[in-house]
């Protein structure tokens, strides 16, 4: 989707901000919510294009004013909603009772139950060798002018660009369909250079170069001159 | 992109209540959770990552082996690399540097967590547009003639940028080499400095 999680080029966000001391997280929540993402990912609950489309589905605004842990709760949140493994009205109520009482506890069940289906993706082990790539080390192609409203990995500053080949990957499964539960769709992905003036015109600085990994399905050969 | 002070309490009980449900319905272990927690802690720093561009920088078939398949080079030193890695060389006409401009992937299997300025938006926007005014911001001024490549990485391929060695260093061990260098040198923001004598 067209959203400002796509921010390839924009301009306004000032200065990197480096803080030397800093700590690999704020809070203790923002711990707990980096591994219960892993985790749900790793048992299959939903998979890492999904928890991804999880982020860029929130509201413009409030995705530019949450903080990256929160920008995380908020998609693991949606996915388990999305799989029906919780509610929001559950969440509404379960907050209410722990706002109440902060010593609530439950209890913990074993074994675990199964993800069924497991949502799976490129982090289960799926990479294979292409056995028949469409392109190859050199050629020129055109990423594909789309404007999907779900999940796409193929940013807008790049959309109709011409590039060049320089590495075939391998076969991983394609993000844009196996965040929407629309399959694994297994296709080559390779890395795609782009020269700086392609992308950015006489804006470009001296002697640049973007390279994006992209999928088959993602670029399409250029006209015939 | 700090937390409102005011804000941060909810966060927390959003956080909690969500993993309550999930622990009540059989979805999640407290003590899967807090092994994943310490893994990121304690495991997994950017000195894996230094460790392989010392071994590069003084053993030129590991070098060869690293750049054409990093994984398997970098298995040979017993650690894992999980997704797909690729390592991409500084020379004296290319500086390489790694961006995620559509969410924050960055090459945890070497480097660890990243820093928040990786994730900041203004990192993110502006690294595939004005690099070298990026790479100024963090002190780095590159001769115009040095093509700067930008990697965003937009697939499961993670980046790690190896750095040039130093002049300065022949005499130097692998493990005094590695500790010269930084997270940032293998992000490809800075350059491995010469050691002060």
């Amino acid at each position: 989707m067209n959203g400002v999680h796509d921010m390839g080029g924009m301009h306004g966000f000032g200065p990197i901000v480096i803080d030397e001391d800093e700590h690999l997280f704020h809070a203790p929540w923002e711990a707990r919510v980096r591994s219960m993402v892993m985790l749900s990912i790793a048992q299959g609950r939903f998979n890492a294009d999904a928890s991804r489309y999880g982020i860029e589905q929130m509201p413009p605004a409030v995705q530019l004013n949450a903080p990256y842990f929160e920008r995380w709760l908020a998609s693991l949140e949606f996915n388990h909603v999305r799989e029906g493994n919780v509610s929001e009205v559950e969440l509404e109520d379960r907050i209410d009772v722990l706002r109440e009482n902060p010593s609530f506890t439950v209890e913990p069940k074993a074994p675990l139950r199964p993800s069924n289906p497991p949502r799976t993706g490129n982090l289960d082990g799926l990479v294979g060798l292409s056995a028949n790539p469409r392109f190859a080390v050199g050629d020129a192609v055109i990423a594909k002018n789309i404007n999907p409203l779900g999940h796409t990995r193929l940013p807008r500053y790049a959309r109709g660009k011409r590039g060049t080949i320089t590495r075939v990957h391998g076969i991983f499964a394609f993000a844009d369909t196996n965040a929407h539960g629309l399959g694994l769709q297994p296709q080559t992905v390779y890395n795609v250079a782009f020269a700086g003036r392609e992308l950015w015109g006489d804006s470009a600085e001296m002697n640049q170069v973007v390279s994006l990994d992209l999928w088959e399905s993602h670029l399409e050969p250029p006209p015939a001159e | 992109m700090t937390a409102d002070p005011e804000q941060e309490p909810y966060v927390a009980l959003r956080t909690k209540a969500l993993e309550s449900l999930l622990i009540e319905k059989g979805l999640l272990t407290e003590e899967a959770k807090d092994r994943q927690v310490s893994a990121y802690e304690m495991d997994i720093g950017p000195l894996a990552g230094a460790k392989v561009v010392a071994k590069a920088w003084t053993d030129a078939e590991f070098r060869g082996r690293l750049l054409s398949d990093a994984g398997a080079a970098i298995a040979e030193m017993g650690l894992a690399t999980g997704t797909s890695l690729v390592v991409v060389e500084n020379t004296p006409d290319v500086h390489n540097m790694v961006v995620c401009t559509l969410c924050s992937c960055y090459p945890w299997m070497v480097l660890g967590l990243p820093p928040t300025w990786y994730k900041s938006f203004a990192y993110r926007s502006r690294a595939v547009i004005e690099p070298r005014s990026v790479l100024s911001e963090f002190g780095l001024e590159l001769p115009e003639d040095v093509t700067v490549h930008v990697w965003d990485s937009s697939a499961e391929q993670r980046y790690m940028v190896l750095p040039q060695r130093p002049s300065g260093t022949e005499a130097m061990s692998e493990d005094e080499l590695a500790s010269l260098v930084s997270r940032d040198a293998m992000i490809g923001v800075a350059a491995v400095e010469e050691p002060a004598t």
